[in-house]
């Protein structure tokens, strides 16, 4: 089987007391890309800052108040989060579970969406010239010993590209396959010897493995539990999928390139984080208490967009953003990172948040203290990047 | 059943070498290689089909090429085709009318003071917009299938997908069609700079990127930066945020105006105002100062600015390179060769951005014939070419089965939300999930009409119809190029329509 002939990573390593790397299938990641640059700043809110205040007249999010709606929720005394992740992630917060790393990004500068997903996708940093054939999840799924990775999308992100063939599955559209067995297997006969063979062969076993699961869903909800939708349904698939098969995963939300009315405590971007966090919150739900303790999800986005608002009561293209890292096993309630205060003369060329953390020193951290990796493999994950242990589990 | 009319496949063309000549180690590179007829309709067309080889035949390799490159208007549709199009909402009223109606009748929902029938107003509005921004699919789709004019009708998707905007914003479905028939299909072979001109101007995407939010004091600088990152220059060219902001100041005032009265403005200033349609440009929304756009100091004059960085944006090497390698891409490989994007941008130069002229360049190169069987074919290829191969010129009675494949493959016609259209790398279109959902496409297509022949009508009658996969062109070239793991597997199918599943599903048909 493919899987097992991928390289064995160090057996076991103690890490903080626990041991994470053997047997690894139990450690679980999955990466969340929120595709279209969120707008970082009204999420997790500086509030201790008149300067936001100043900048965003009809985007701010008022200050916590305890008794008031539609208020900033408390994190620590200079940052707050939206209310509309009042019920699905500020419970995490509460519980310990997640962390905030704000001022964090690549070092690209070109703002464009599509360049600097790329970026981040292949985690290549941005000098010399790309290989698109070689995404660093793609990489990561390389050095790990029992990986099985899966991208919870309709197409193979490039994240995934490069070495083997790795499934996607279109998680909100399954159904129940409609080529039998018998025609699968003449199917994958014509793709012998051919550079697809492992791709046809893949999508057939992919396609069996979720209808499966999806299935004990339908008749859940055939049977009067109360079937959830749109994002928080995919999510629990995804939650139920990486509880039972996969654990290593992929997916990516868009809709977040707020250029014109995107709203302040209520209105589009309220609307759109309240759908991410129903999905986050179905995500821990589906998973279960055993396995969310295993797991870490990373919330990230290309960049953030711009410090103050622009003439249409929305924002746009900017640099620093801020990443969540939940998980069972995270030590959170915390927001960590190099932090500056939030006044103009600390933004970047006077228009968006500084990036202070780099994406790849995060998560080769993360990936080191989570996997056990060593320095060649970290070095294989992103090359030529000093990893930094922020201390997340 | 099929009566294998056998049509010589030794008329092998050779399309290369003319314009190779200039680059001397042009053939060093990629030697020239013979393309057969079949190959060449593969990439020109939509799909090779028995009545475009024919007709390919009767002409010749280069005048066929010659005419792909240069349609006239008398190269019309089947009448039996055309009807149906007529017969659209979107044919019979204009946009303009129809973004009127629909906002009247948002209007009146809106303010309708029951619940229950307010929402149901909404909803039957939302309706009205999703049938015709449907419409403007069946049409493209139709078009696709049947037009003899192949390579425009590619290039029209080529080019809406370069210059993409998403149906689902705001009340892009009303204008969606109008934008893909009259912004960009007129100049899909025409010149490079009438055709962002015309991008420009039309309201979807004024709409689509924001710039009928952008004005003077009030800058939304998201069209601008599109602009030059994806339509014309490209990113990592030679460009910086100032250029962007830049831009962004001298497109102030291109906006959207449904109101037929003209804006109140001063005396100086109506001579400015520029209408055409929903169109406007309205100078008091306008910033007047002068700019410094990549280098060129821009004078403060209202519209005569736009048309002056448009040609500036036209012209620019960068654009020339830009738009010559994305077209290399989509008809050659992931990685075009260079030396082949290098002659195309100096054939884009030297004709001041004729797309027909590049095209002419790339079919007749030697890379271009080199790399037939090469590209493999993205969703809305995939589809087009199995049902224009499986009904030649009968014309489909309905494409909501084929834009339902589509979205299920994840290339909806006007259904990307993104301005960077979809990839056209073949990465995205051949992992284990899309080709899981694929061979499902597959079968719907070989087991049977799969709703294309029963009309979109209440109590209409499905016409009976199959898919002849195993026609004069499979008996006469497609079978030849099958690999023996291919035909051992067809020769186990069961049923005509298990043999039309495992065609459509064999390697061979993916490229």
């Amino acid at each position: 089987m493919r899987r097992r002939d991928l390289l064995s990573a160090a057996a076991a390593i103690t890490v903080s007391g626990r041991v994470w790397a053997a047997p690894q299938a139990d450690t679980r990641l999955l990466v969340v890309f929120l595709r279209g640059a969120y707008d970082a700043a009204n999420v997790v809110i500086p509030v201790s800052s008149d300067f936001y205040y100043q900048s965003r007249p009809t985007l701010a999010v008022p200050r916590p108040a305890a008794e008031a709606a539609n208020t900033a929720l408390a994190l620590d005394s200079d940052w707050a989060l939206h209310p509309s992740l009042k019920d699905t992630i500020y419970p995490l917060w509460q519980r310990k579970q997640i962390v905030f790393v704000p001022f964090a990004g690549t070092d690209d500068v070109t703002r464009s969406h599509f360049e600097t997903q790329d970026t981040i996708e292949l985690g290549q940093g941005i000098q010399g010239s790309r290989d698109y054939r070689s995404g660093f999840m793609g990489r990561l799924a390389s050095v790990l010993s029992k990986p099985t990775p899966i991208a919870f999308t309709a197409q193979l992100p490039l994240t995934f590209q490069g070495g083997a063939t790795i499934p996607n599955v279109a998680i909100n559209a399954v159904g129940k396959p409609g080529v039998d067995d018998r025609q699968a297997k003449l199917i994958q006969s014509m793709y012998k010897g051919h550079r697809l063979a492992a791709s046809v062969a893949e999508g057939f076993e992919v396609r069996d493995d979720v209808y499966r699961s999806i299935s004990e869903e339908m008749v859940a909800a055939s049977r009067g539990a109360v079937s959830p939708k749109g994002y928080e349904l995919s999510a629990r698939r995804i939650g139920r999928l990486m509880r039972e098969q996969f654990n290593l995963g992929f997916v990516d939300v868009g809709g977040w390139d707020t250029h014109v009315n995107q709203g302040g405590a209520t209105g589009y971007l309220a609307d759109r984080l309240a759908e991410l966090g129903r999905g986050v919150a179905g995500f821990v739900d589906e998973i279960g208490p055993d396995a969310w303790h295993d797991t870490v999800v990373v919330v990230i986005s290309e960049f953030g967009r711009t410090f103050r608002e622009n003439g249409n009561r929305g924002t746009d293209h900017g640099h620093g953003s801020v990443y969540w890292v939940l998980g069972g096993g995270v030590k959170g309630g915390r927001v960590v990172g190099e932090q500056v205060r939030v006044e103009q003369a600390n933004l970047f060329q006077n228009r968006d948040y500084p990036v202070l953390t780099d994406y790849r020193v995060l998560l080769g951290g993360l990936l080191q203290r989570l996997y056990g990796l060593d320095a060649a493999q970290l070095e294989k994950v992103f090359p030529k990047t000093q990893a930094k242990d922020l201390a997340i589990i | 059943m099929v009566s294998p009319k056998l049509v010589s496949v030794g008329l092998l063309l050779l399309v290369s070498v003319r314009a190779s000549a200039s680059t001397p180690d042009a053939h060093k590179a990629a030697p020239a290689r013979e393309i057969t007829d079949i190959d060449l309709l593969n990439r020109v067309t939509w799909g090779a089909n028995e009545s475009s080889l024919t007709k390919l035949r009767a002409m010749g390799a280069r005048k066929w090429l010659d005419w792909q490159l240069h349609p006239t208007a008398a190269d019309r549709l089947p009448p039996a085709v055309q009807a149906q199009i007529d017969a659209m909402t979107i044919s019979k009223q204009p946009m303009v009318d129809l973004v009127a109606d629909m906002a009247a009748r948002n209007k009146v929902a809106n303010q309708i003071t029951d619940v229950d029938a307010k929402k149901a107003a909404q909803q039957a509005n939302q309706q009205a917009m999703n049938d015709l921004a449907r419409q403007g699919a069946a049409r493209e789709i139709l078009r696709d299938l049947y037009s003899p004019a192949q390579l425009r009708e590619q290039m029209t998707w080529f080019w809406f997908n370069h210059f993409n905007v998403h149906q689902y914003k705001a009340d892009i479905r009303t204008m969606v069609a109008d934008y893909e028939d009259r912004a960009i299909r007129p100049n899909a072979l025409g010149r490079f700079r009438d055709l962002l001109g015309a991008t420009v101007r039309d309201p979807a995407m004024l709409r689509y990127l924001d710039n009928a939010a952008n004005a003077a004091g009030h800058i939304n600088e998201n069209y601008a930066r599109e602009i030059m990152e994806l339509h014309t220059m490209g990113v990592g060219s030679n460009y910086t945020q100032q250029d962007v902001q830049e831009l962004a100041r001298c497109l102030t005032g291109l906006g959207i105006d449904p109101n037929p009265d003209n804006p109140k403005l001063t005396l100086a200033m109506q001579a400015q105002l520029v209408r055409d349609g929903l169109f406007e440009f309205n100078p008091a929304r306008h910033d007047h100062g002068d700019k410094v756009f990549l280098g060129h100091t821009i004078k403060g004059a209202g519209m005569p600015e736009i048309n002056e960085v448009l040609d500036i944006l036209a012209r620019e090497p960068a654009t020339a390179r830009h738009v010559s390698r994305e077209i290399a891409t989509f008809f050659v490989s992931d990685n075009p060769p260079p030396a082949l994007v290098d002659r195309m941008t100096q054939t884009f130069q030297r004709t001041d951005g004729d797309i027909a002229a590049v095209l002419s360049t790339l079919f007749r190169s030697p890379e271009f014939a080199a790399s037939t069987g090469e590209k493999f074919k993205d969703p809305v290829h995939y589809v087009l070419s199995a049902v224009r191969l499986a009904y030649d010129d009968k014309p489909i009675l309905n494409t909501a089965p084929i834009q339902g494949w589509l979205n299920r493959m994840a290339e909806g016609i006007y259904n990307h939300d993104t301005p960077d259209g979809y990839s056209m790398n073949s990465t995205a279109w051949n992992g284990p999930g899309q080709l899981a959902v694929r061979f499902e496409i597959a079968r719907q297509i070989g087991s049977g009409s799969a709703g294309l022949f029963k009309p979109a009508e209440p109590n209409a009658v499905d016409h009976p119809a199959f898919p002849r996969l195993m026609n004069a062109l499979y008996f006469s070239g497609l079978r030849r190029n099958l690999g023996p793991a291919t035909a051992a597997a067809l020769d186990q199918a069961v049923s005509p329509q298990d043999w039309n599943i495992l065609f459509l599903c064999s390697p061979e048909f993916m490229y």
